[in-house]
């Protein structure tokens, strides 16, 4: 298993490196030019030389990255052209909202998302099933802007109970974030929970239909047991695989739910730049996702041997 | 559980209406994140709005777009006009205690004028050389007479920041500005907030009355007005115009709207290089033709539900330096195609690259309907902001469907376009007279003087059509009902003195 591990980990290097060329070379590939998009209307063909000077951006793009990476290899990501802050600090102060925000999702659709599936393969063709695919079809069918503006009007306009947008950092006070973050967090999970509930039932159904499970009944042992040791066991390996690849997702950010809720975390952070053709920005936040998800995927690798007996060997 | 939840939704209320019963901190939402905070570096519109509540300038602009004091008193011209004698106010302090005088606003000038990272080189660059006269007073000597720089010094050329602060963190103070206006800077996390503090030394500061300003960048205008309904902010910028009749169908908010001082316009490559070369660019006849066959009040109500000013100049129709000669024409089909006909072209197409966000989108296809009636075939090419930019500054365009946030003083919409070889004569539009006249009229002081060389000036400009001009946009504030006090000008920024929440 450590082999694996390491082996996998010696993989994980070279990937962020192609990664990190690719992102570089297809940002230049973008029309629009970096010094327009920082000077908009004072886009005087003297300022807009003296921007280019300012930040290499005369320079081959080959140099460009090269400046770029032997900076990100002592730690330093560069600054933002927009703001001139350091994309380190930037990264820092948005990582964690974002990670709040993946998690809290994350943790509603497994909570939502197992439970339905697993109700609705057992019970399959019942009406429990048919409610369950109702709810996980609309949910993963009704886009997220729109659930987010929905609840938004309902539960701040309307009924003034929640702030219809904005973060607050726990530390500030714990209650107003969460009463900022459960309808972001809501909306996410409800998208992904759909996902889950569908994926379970799947993987259910065809564990409940295989021999051991039918072994297992036959020994005499209760349903329950049969259900939830032996056969969501199995069925969660796909499902595992799944939230790694989700929960990597959230966490390269959200747009459009960050967008809608102004939540400042990674997805507005990284659409703002962009559109600002802000490469520093771009570059920092894709390696630090790009990071993340070959982490989870890792993580996501583990977690299969602890699941299942069968690779330990 | 159902108690539980009861109880908590009770204590989130009460958090809600404790907060509220402060009544001290205004809240602000914004459209868009500012870029950098330090008034000589920054760049952006939205920017502007968070200056006039740190930053105090020199002079100020009012709603008729006369110059009135702020940090200088009183000021006067030289006979030859080459310079500008500044009287400036006493006590006022910046953030950090240092003290305002003659020796830090002739720094700023300079700053302006010189540091690498500056924005505002070309709109202070009549300015030759600062003397201080005496302790509060400076004069500044110009290269040649200019009368727009007055009203350049009511935005943030003329924003003063603390020469100590300013020199111990060089551009850095974008990070940490000091400057000396009514409330000072606390922090700052980007897309997400700027909060801002009562300063206790500021010279009105009886004017001032709230201890806390954060201003919240909510990009989605439906949610920023969400906030407002729901009470997290107190006022917000520019609205949706399609949510204009909600806004005021509720009691709980007033819509504060103010003709802005900019224009929505397209450009037209009139020049000589490749992309230029089409009866549309070359012959002034066929832009003619454009022009007539497009109603500027049908767009105006099909996509701002009638709330923006139509115009057809620079300025718009209320400002003193509009050219009354020329006013807004009437759509004519017929006499479009005759035009058409009379230059010998017969399926007019040309391509109109046009921003992909919503309202310029609509703007265009507006435009398009009008003109197929014409027999003019008109195709949208939609591309990001900074590619139409780019594509303008590369003259790789046709039509170019831009505007411009605009300035107080005419020459700031007028002569960096229009004439020839100025940084965004992006047209390359080229008549040796206009920029004759519009260089005269930089260079004279007398109001009459100048409305004629204006006025001149676009009986040619307007003829020879490289940029139509459509409407002006109207700044729509919308706050609470209970924000008293506010008043916005055309330069849109938010002016706090005298502003209070009942």
């Amino acid at each position: 298993m450590w082999a694996y591990f390491l082996g996998r980990l010696a993989i994980a290097v070279p990937t962020l490196f192609i990664v990190t060329i690719i992102v570089f070379g297809l940002q230049h590939l973008l029309p629009g030019d970096p010094a327009l998009a920082l000077l908009g209307e004072d886009r005087s063909p003297e300022a807009y030389e003296e921007v280019r000077r300012q930040y290499n951006l005369d320079k081959p793009v080959p140099v460009q990255y090269a400046l770029w990476l032997g900076n990100a290899l002592t730690g330093d990501l560069g600054a933002s052209l927009r703001t001139k802050k350091p994309v380190t600090e930037l990264i820092l102060e948005k990582l964690p909202v974002t990670i709040q925000l993946a998690l809290m999702s994350m943790t509603i659709a497994l909570l939502i998302g197992i439970p339905t599936g697993i109700l609705s393969a057992v019970k399959k063709d019942s009406l429990w099933d048919y409610a369950a695919n109702v709810l996980g079809l609309s949910g993963q069918s009704v886009p997220t802007f729109w659930l987010g503006i929905m609840l938004i009007l309902l539960f701040s306009v309307r009924w003034g109970l929640l702030p219809a947008s904005g973060y607050v950092s726990p530390f500030e006070s714990p209650l107003e974030n969460l009463q900022a973050m459960i309808m972001p967090a809501f909306v996410l999970g409800a998208a992904l929970a759909a996902v889950m509930m569908r994926h379970t039932r799947g993987a259910m159904l065809s564990v409940l239909r295989s021999d051991y499970v039918r072994t297992a009944r036959a020994k005499g042992l209760n349903e329950r047991r049969v259900v939830l040791r032996h056969a969501l066991r199995n069925a969660l390996i796909p499902i595992i695989t799944l939230g790694a690849l989700q929960l990597g997702q959230l966490l390269s950010g959200a747009v459009l739910t960050e967008q809608v809720f102004t939540i400042p975390g990674f997805g507005k952070l990284i659409v703002d730049a962009v559109f600002n053709r802000d490469y520093a920005v771009v570059q920092g936040v894709v390696l630090v996702t790009a990071t993340a998800y070959i982490g989870l995927n890792l993580m996501a690798d583990m977690a299969y041997f602890l699941v299942n007996p069968r690779l330990r060997g | 559980m159902r108690t539980r939840i009861s109880l908590m939704v009770g204590a989130a209320l009460l958090t809600l209406t404790t907060a509220a019963a402060a009544q001290t901190h205004l809240r602000i939402g914004l459209a868009e994140d500012p870029d950098l905070l330090d008034p000589h570096q920054a760049r952006t519109f939205v920017g502007r709005l968070v200056f006039t509540a740190l930053c105090d300038k020199l002079v100020d602009i009012d709603a008729d777009l006369k110059i009135v004091p702020r940090l200088a008193t009183e000021w006067k011209f030289a006979e030859d006009g080459k310079a500008i004698t500044m009287k400036l106010r006493q006590g006022v302090k910046f953030h950090d205690g240092e003290k305002f005088d003659a020796a830090a606003a002739k720094y700023n000038l300079e700053r302006a004028l010189t540091l690498p990272e500056s924005r505002r080189k070309s709109e202070v660059a009549a300015i030759a050389s600062v003397d201080v006269v005496d302790d509060y007073t400076i004069r500044m000597n110009l290269k040649t007479p200019s009368s727009p720089l007055l009203a350049q010094l009511t935005d943030r050329a003329g924003m003063m920041v603390s020469p100590k602060a300013a020199k111990e963190m060089g551009a850095g103070l974008a990070k940490n500005p000091v400057c000396s206006g009514p409330f000072k800077f606390v922090e700052r996390v980007q897309n997400d907030r700027i909060v801002l503090e009562r300063f206790a030394d500021y010279w009105n500061k009886g004017q001032v009355h709230f201890d806390k300003v954060t201003f919240l960048p909510i990009p989605d205008a439906t949610v920023r007005l969400a906030n407002l309904q729901s009470g997290q902010l107190d006022l917000l910028e520019r609205l949706l115009p399609t949510d204009i009749a909600a806004v005021k169908a509720d009691k709980r908010l007033m819509l504060n709207p103010v003709v802005g001082l900019g224009y929505a316009s397209f450009s037209i490559n009139v020049g000589q290089t490749e992309r230029a070369k089409t009866p549309l660019g070359q012959d002034k006849r066929v832009r003619e033709a454009v022009e007539l066959a497009i109603d500027r009040n049908i767009i105006n109500q099909v996509v701002f539900n009638g709330e923006f000013t139509v115009g057809n100049q620079p300025v718009a129709p209320n400002n003193p330096f509009y050219a009354k000669t020329r006013p807004v024409p009437k759509r004519d089909v017929a006499k479009a195609k005759e035009l058409l006909k009379a230059a010998g072209v017969s399926n007019l197409a040309f391509e109109m690259n046009v921003p992909n966000d919503t309202q310029q989108q609509q703007v265009a296809q507006v435009i398009q309907g009008m003109l197929a009636e014409a027999g003019i075939t008109m195709k949208i090419v939609s591309m990001e902001f900074a590619t139409v930019l780019q594509n303008q500054t590369k003259r790789n365009y046709q039509a170019s469907l831009v505007g411009w946030s605009g300035r107080p003083d005419p020459d700031g919409n007028m002569h960096i376009f229009l004439k020839h070889g100025a940084p965004l004569n992006e047209t390359d539009y080229n008549n040796p007279e206009v920029g004759k006249l519009l260089d005269a009229a930089r260079e004279t002081y007398d109001v009459a003087k100048r409305q004629a060389l204006y006025t001149k000036a676009a009986e040619l400009y307007l003829d020879d059509r490289p940029i139509v001009y459509l409407y002006h946009q109207k700044w729509l504030f919308v706050h609470s009902a209970k924000l008293a006090g506010f008043k916005p000008l055309p330069d849109a920024m938010i002016r706090l003195e005298g502003v209070k929440l009942q």
